[in-house]
């Protein structure tokens, strides 16, 4: 391992981030902490996943995107930031494509997404 | 106040995350068996420096020149050789290892390095010229430079006119950079933004020369001995401290000890007394019963 992978590895271990299994098309709620002022509180995005990019290691990262007041909002989140206090899977969502960005034009019933009823969960190897 | 710089090796950028929730782009170097090799002098050289050496090279891959030189100030060949001007009062030892913690955490540091280099490069890519008009009468000269002077009067292109040419696999300082954190255990310094060079290639770092220098660097340098002397002078004081300890220990055992015997000759005492007086009382009794059987 080279040494810019160890200090990766290093600080992913020392971020101890426990982050769930999801891949593009689930439904995930990130609780993302805001400061207001001086006090803390944690703010709650759900929406689908529509791309995991950069793999799981320290440069990793997600872009959930929801409809919001009918406007499509995204949001890109590094995959160990942080400001991420929790990643819930909601659904887990059946696509046949790793980056979902389709469902930029499409609004309503075309984007739905089919939930994937016989998901089986990685294996910890 | 100029200090010496050091030696390093780009080894590649990366991310940290901070506290707070940001996240800052790192490049890492890191330090070598960087190693002073040589001293110039006011009195002998007419100037203050340190030649620093950093890297491993073979013996047999070093010029006969260059092993004399290196046997004279006995450290192994180095593979970059570097020389920074330091104040006279800053001349560090020949032999001795500059450390990572050279640099604390805050600081503003330049780094220089050779550019990664790009060929021969247009104007366009070289320059950030606009080129010429997709269409309008251009003809096979879109990415051209247009014109480059005048007329009959000067009649000749300025000298420095910018033109075409090698890009890059130059010398650039970028300067200002913020150390973000320091390991001087694997020599590694990680400063805030990218720094001129391909990975794997040598850089130099110095203190900041726009920002005024920080009360809190380490003069002339951070170095390995140093290192090991405090080391071994907290080894020590640890180890007095333990010691110190233990002849408390001793002392409250001892004190214990004188305790437990004194109560047990008081309590040797008291037996003794208790005895003497059931005697004397006994004696009594027997007098009694004498007197009384006379009666």
């Amino acid at each position: 391992m080279d040494l810019i992978a160890e200090l990766e590895a290093e600080q992913v271990a020392a971020l101890g981030k426990s982050i769930p299994d999801f891949k593009a098309g689930d439904t995930v709620r990130v609780g993302y902490k805001v400061t207001e002022g001086t006090r803390t509180r944690v703010q709650n995005y759900e929406g689908v996943c529509i791309a995991r990019k950069n793999g799981e290691g320290i440069a990793g990262s997600f872009t959930v995107r929801k409809i919001s007041f009918g406007e499509g909002v995204e949001r890109v989140f590094p995959l160990h930031s942080t400001n991420i206090d929790s990643i819930t899977v909601v659904r887990r969502g059946r696509v046949r494509r790793a980056k979902l960005y389709y469902l930029r034009s499409r609004r309503g019933k075309s984007a739905r997404i089919a939930e994937d009823s016989a998901y089986k969960p990685k294996s910890e190897a | 106040m100029l200090r010496s710089g050091v030696i390093a090796k780009k080894v590649g950028m990366t991310r940290l995350f901070m506290d707070d929730g940001k996240q800052v782009p790192v490049t890492v170097l890191q330090l070598d068996k960087l190693q002073v090799v040589a001293q110039r002098t006011p009195e002998r050289d007419g100037y203050a420096a340190v030649q620093l050496g950093a890297g491993a090279a073979r013996a047999k891959r070093t010029s006969q020149a260059m092993r004399g030189h290196f046997a004279a100030a006995k450290v192994e060949p180095k593979r970059k050789i570097a020389e920074f001007r330091v104040d006279p009062e800053n001349l560090i030892e020949v032999g001795e290892e500059i450390t990572a913690n050279h640099y604390f955490e805050g600081q503003f540091v330049d780094v220089s390095g050779t550019s990664i280099g790009k060929g021969f490069a247009g104007a366009m890519k070289r320059h950030n010229f606009r080129g010429l008009r997709a269409s309008h009468g251009v003809s096979i000269s879109h990415r051209s430079h247009g014109s480059t002077g005048q007329c009959q009067d000067p009649g000749r292109v300025f000298k420095g006119k910018k033109m075409a040419g090698q890009m890059g696999a130059v010398r650039v300082t970028t300067q200002n950079l913020q150390v973000v954190r320091t390991d001087a255990d694997r020599g590694l310094i990680m400063v805030k933004g990218a720094v001129p060079g391909s990975k794997g290639g040598w850089v130099t770092i110095n203190d900041a020369v726009k920002k005024p220098m920080p009360d809190n660097v380490i003069l002339p340098a951070a170095l390995k001995s140093d290192a090991a002397a405090a080391a071994q002078a907290a080894e020590e004081a640890a180890e007095a401290a333990a010691a110190e300890a233990e002849a408390a220990a001793a002392g409250a055992a001892e004190a214990e000890q004188a305790a437990l015997e004194a109560a047990e000759a008081k309590a040797k005492l008291d037996k003794v007394a208790e005895a003497e007086a059931a005697e004397a009382g006994t004696a009594k009794s027997n007098e009694a019963e004498r007197k009384d059987g006379e009666e």
